[in-house]
This record gives structure tokens, sequence and C-alpha cells, in this order.
């Protein structure tokens, strides 16, 4: 009994002293004079383009990575990729990388001198310093959050409901909207609220390819960072609980949701 | 719908789950894949259903050559082991699913699948969810949802095989009913030579993805190909160099022409039967079922000189071929 009390007041300890204190502390600096600073902070035109564009970018890179990640998940737990391994630890790769070498590896290929860079310069498409590039690195970073979440469904519930509907006379289009999606949706819902958070928290790849233009390429955490750098506390903290408040919001989706994903139907 | 198979082979890997099948069923009638599990029963069923593509040969239904249509337009219905039950689809819809994809019109649907689930006695939980039904319920609304678009051909995989012993009997009997009612030619894949003696019209033996013997259950059981046919379909046991069904062995006190001397081992008596074990002087045990009033008009008792014979005229195969599942006397005589 005693060990197992050791083993309790250990573990939150430890989230308390790591966790809690720190994220609490934002709470408490941000609000310590008042509601007015902050609000005057999250309102300056900055801030609100910084928001509106980590927000856009989100939106555009999830469902990109939903329709790949639906895609490649049910390839890969149907055997029906070639080498799955590789393919399999190439969608790993992000989660391995420190975000930074990916916005190097982005930077080096799109920027100038880059193979692909300068064609698609060539042809009037500027990636890098503007939301193109933006919305690589984030999907990139958010890559296999969906299909983690779909592999194992997607074997788990077998080929055989699928093969019922196609002796029922459904098509491969048909069975897939509404047999396969349907099974899917639980585990699907929970990789989209898990690659949103990680889409708007992105830092470290976006920072490289954003170039960090105030009111144009600036998303919400490169705000913060900025805002820390020139010892606006007030700012920084502001928009860093605006940052915290999303994350909250997102963890309790998380929760109904991880819940709803147990059972099935 | 009439089914003929020529030269059906299929591997899995260096797995031969088919080896050079041809056979022809007829339309109308009930039909039992039987044989030991991965024989390649349930393989060559869903060749038919067009859930696999053979490496070699043909499926030609009712004359057509079928190989390569996909399952979605056999004409087929096909029910699961393990139901296959759209779980996020109520009973209603599940059952109306293939209605739906031929864009029946709702009131003809509705009246359609209400029919149905009176047929597969399921009035009343029509708004249920898969989850919400036992396993012979979901098992039965399976059926109906196979039955929703009037296949002329119903093929069904080890449909009983999960179900308990209770339950897969009532729908054994039920299934033989709707099959007279529907009037589709029936396929159906088990490994329980009961289920198969007692259900179908016809019986296909496979084993190791060959066919051993194609019949009714009496011919299969009277006039067996070879001694794997013999052994699988009832209990055997083995006399001599031959195998025998324990009912077919007379117990002799005396001295008699032709009959071997064996000493009783022991005698289990089995509600109307009785059975008898006796060891031959080369140390083998012959099974003999006898009725009880028989054993007790003998009286025989452990430690007892019998003689054994038997019947003359009876069902015998040579053993030699059949050293490896001779030797399990009785174990299908329970099912």
């Amino acid at each position: 009994m005693r060990s197992r009390l050791l083993l309790r007041v250990t573990a939150l300890g430890y989230l308390t002293a790591l966790l809690l204190v720190p994220v609490a502390m934002i709470g408490y600096r941000t609000f310590a004079h008042g509601i007015a600073p902050v609000w005057d902070a999250l309102t300056t035109p900055a801030a609100q383009h910084a928001l509106y564009l980590s927000v856009l970018v989100t939106a555009i890179a999830v469902p990109v990575n939903v329709v790949f990640g639906v895609v490649a998940g049910i390839a890969l737990a149907r055997r029906r990729m070639p080498a799955p391994r590789l393919v399999d630890l190439l969608i790993n790769l992000p989660f391995a990388m420190s975000p930074v070498v990916i916005g190097l590896a982005l930077f080096t290929l799109y920027g100038r001198g880059g193979w692909v860079g300068d064609w698609l310069a060539a042809h009037g498409l500027q990636v890098l310093f503007s939301i193109p590039g933006l919305v690589l690195a984030t999907a990139f970073v958010c890559l296999p959050f969906v299909v983690r979440e779909i592999v194992p469904v997607v074997e788990e519930i077998g080929a055989e409901q699928e093969q019922a509907a196609a002796t029922l006379g459904a098509n491969g289009w048909t069975t897939f909207w509404r047999i396969t999606l349907p099974a899917l949706r639980w585990a699907l819902a929970y990789g989209v609220v898990l690659s949103t958070a990680r889409a708007l928290g992105e830092f470290g790849a976006v920072s490289i390819v954003s170039g960090d233009i105030v009111g144009q390429t600036q998303t919400l955490p490169l705000l913060v960072d900025e805002r820390f750098r020139n010892f606006d506390a007030t700012g920084a903290y502001s928009a860093g609980f605006a940052l915290a408040v999303i994350s909250v919001l997102v963890l309790t989706a998380m929760t109904v949701l991880s819940r709803r994903k147990e059972r099935p139907q | 719908m009439s089914i003929d198979l020529h030269g059906i082979s299929k591997t899995f890997g260096d797995f031969h789950a088919l080896r050079d099948v041809t056979v022809g069923l007829e339309r109308g009638k009930l039909t039992a894949l039987l044989g030991p599990s991965g024989g390649g029963k349930s393989t060559l069923l869903r060749i038919v259903a067009g859930l696999e593509v053979p490496d070699a040969g043909r499926v030609y239904l009712d004359g057509a050559d079928m190989t390569d249509v996909p399952a979605r337009r056999r004409g087929i219905g096909f029910v699961f082991q393990h139901y296959a039950a759209f779980p996020h689809l109520t009973v209603r819809d599940n059952v109306g699913f293939g209605l739906k994809i031929r864009r029946v019109d709702n009131a003809t649907m509705k009246r359609r699948v209400d029919e149905l689930l009176g047929l597969v006695h399921l009035d009343g939980l029509a708004d249920r969810y898969p989850s919400e039904l036992s396993g012979g319920q979901r098992q039965r609304m399976a059926l109906a949802r196979a039955l929703a678009v009037q296949p002329t051909l119903l093929l069904l995989d080890e449909p009983f095989g999960a179900l308990d012993v209770k339950v897969r009997q009532e729908l054994r009997t039920w299934l033989r009913e709707l099959h007279e009612q529907v009037n589709a030619t029936t396929v159906f894949v088990t490994h329980d030579q009961e289920e198969a003696m007692e259900l179908a019209d016809q019986i296909v033996l496979i084993n190791d993805g060959r066919i051993e013997q194609v019949g009714t259950p009496d011919e299969l059981y009277d006039h067996p190909a070879n001694a794997f046919v013999m052994s699988f379909l009832g209990a055997t046991t083995q006399l001599g160099s031959r195998l025998v069904r324990p009912h077919d062995i007379e117990i002799f006190v005396d001295r008699t022409a032709d009959a071997v001397e064996a000493m009783v081992e022991r005698i289990r008596g089995l509600g109307f039967h009785s059975r008898v074990d006796a060891v031959l002087p080369d140390g083998a045990t012959v099974t003999v079922q006898v009725t009880r009033a028989h054993a007790q008009q003998l009286e025989l008792a452990a430690g007892d000189v019998v003689f054994l014979r038997a019947i003359p005229g009876t069902t015998m195969r040579a053993t030699v071929d059949a050293a490896a599942y001779a030797s399990q006397p009785m174990t299908h005589a329970s099912g």
C-alpha cells in the first residue's frame, strides 16, 4: 500500500511541477493586470492576422492529411501497399524528426537554388515565405496522426463487412462511403483533433519557412515568440493563453472522442 | 442457379487451398461443402461468390462463365460465419442495404424489409442496432439481408459455427424450411458431419484441396469412396485391417466362424446404446456399439472373452490408406 501511495505522489508531483504549474502561471500572468490589456493585446491587427493565418493554414493542412491518411491507412492495413514497412517508416518520420530539420529540408528544396523552388518560382508560385510553405510545413509535421489512428481500426474491422456490401450489389465507392468510412468515423475524428492541435501549435518547421513577416506570414506561435523576444510580456502571455485555451478545448474533445472510440456503437 | 466448377485451383503463398477441383451442383438443391478445417471448402464457396479469384479454372453459373464477373453482379446472397453485420446501421437498414443500392422506393423497401424480418422472426427489432442482438438474432438478420435482394443462389460460410449448440440446432431446422420456402439453390460450408447429414440433399466432401466424394448423405455413409470418407462421416473402428462401423460388429459369447477372439475391457451405457471396448490378442482395441437390451442379454462384464465379427455384407474399407485418421474411433458419433 505504501509503495502504491509513493508511486501516485511521485507521478502526480511530476505532472504538477512539469505541466500544471507552468500552464497555470501563464493564466495567472496573463490576467495579472486585468482583462483590458489582454483584450488590447489580442485585438491588435498583427494578433488578429496571426490567429487568422494559423486557423487558415490548419484548415487547409488538416483536410489534406485526412484524405491522405484515410487512403494510406486503408492501403497499409489491407496490405495493398508496395514496400509497406518502408512506407510505414516514412509516415512515422515526422514523429522522430525535429520540426526545425523538417523546416530546413523544405527550405533547401523550395528555396532559391532548390530543385523544386526555382521551377515553381519560374511558373509564378512562391512557396517559401507565403501560405503554401506554411501549409507544406504544417502538413508534414501532422502527417502521422490520422494514419496512426486509422490503421488499427481498419485491421480490426476486417474485410468482411465490405465483402458483404459487395455481395449485396454495392460498388467500391458506395461501399467506402456507406460502410468503411462510418466504421472509421471515431478514429478519424480523433486523428483530426490531434492533427488540429499539432497544426495550430506548430513552431519549429513553420518558423524556418515563414520568414515571420508581421501581418503576412506570422502565425500565432510565431507571434508569441516575437513578443517574448521584444520583452512584451503581456502581449506574449495573452497570445500564449489563447493557444493554451485552444489546447484545453482540444483535450476535452479528445477525452469525449476516446470514450466513443472505446465502445463502437 | 446451377453451379459448374471446372479445374479450380487456388494457392495462398505456398499453401494449396484447392487443387484442380471440378464439380457440378444442381439447381434448387441444398448442398453441404463438408470437410476438415483448412481443407479448402470455404475457399471454394468464396470463389463461387466472387470474393476470391481462382488461380486457374472457370466458374459457370447457370451455364454462363462468371469467373471474371465481380461479386456484386453475380446475383448471389452470402452469409458469413461472423455475421458481418454493419454495426452503424439499424436492423432495418442492414436488411434494406441491398434494396437501397438498387434504389428501391421507400414504401416498397419498408414492406419488403418487414416481410423479411417476419420470415426470420425478428419482427419488432427493426430499430435495434446489431450490438443489441444475440448471436442467433444477428445471424438471422444477416440471412434476411442476403435474402432481401432475392438471390437465386444463397451461399453460407459456416453459418452456425459461432453459435451455441441449442441455437445452432434451431437455426438448422429453420434453414431447411427456409430453403424450401425461398426456392433458391443453397450451398453451405460446414465441418460438422452431423449438420451436413441432417440438412443437405447433397454433400461434397472436400479434404486437402480435393474432392473426396459427391453424393447424397446416404450414399456417402453407405458407400464411402474410401476410408477417409468413411471415417469422416460417422464413427469407425478398426477390425483387423478393415475399417468398420461400430454398430456393424456382432458380438458372440461362443466361438463362431470368422469371428476373432477378444477380451472385454470396459462397457459403457450411452442411453439407448452401449459401447463395448474389447482388446484383440495383438493389443488393438475394437469399439463395438450394441443396443442396451442386447448388451444385457449377453451379460457381458469386463474380463470376459468374446468373439467379434463384422456383420456379413456390411460397409468396410481397407485401412492401409487410412492409417492417419482411422485412429480416432467414435469421435464423430456425438457430433
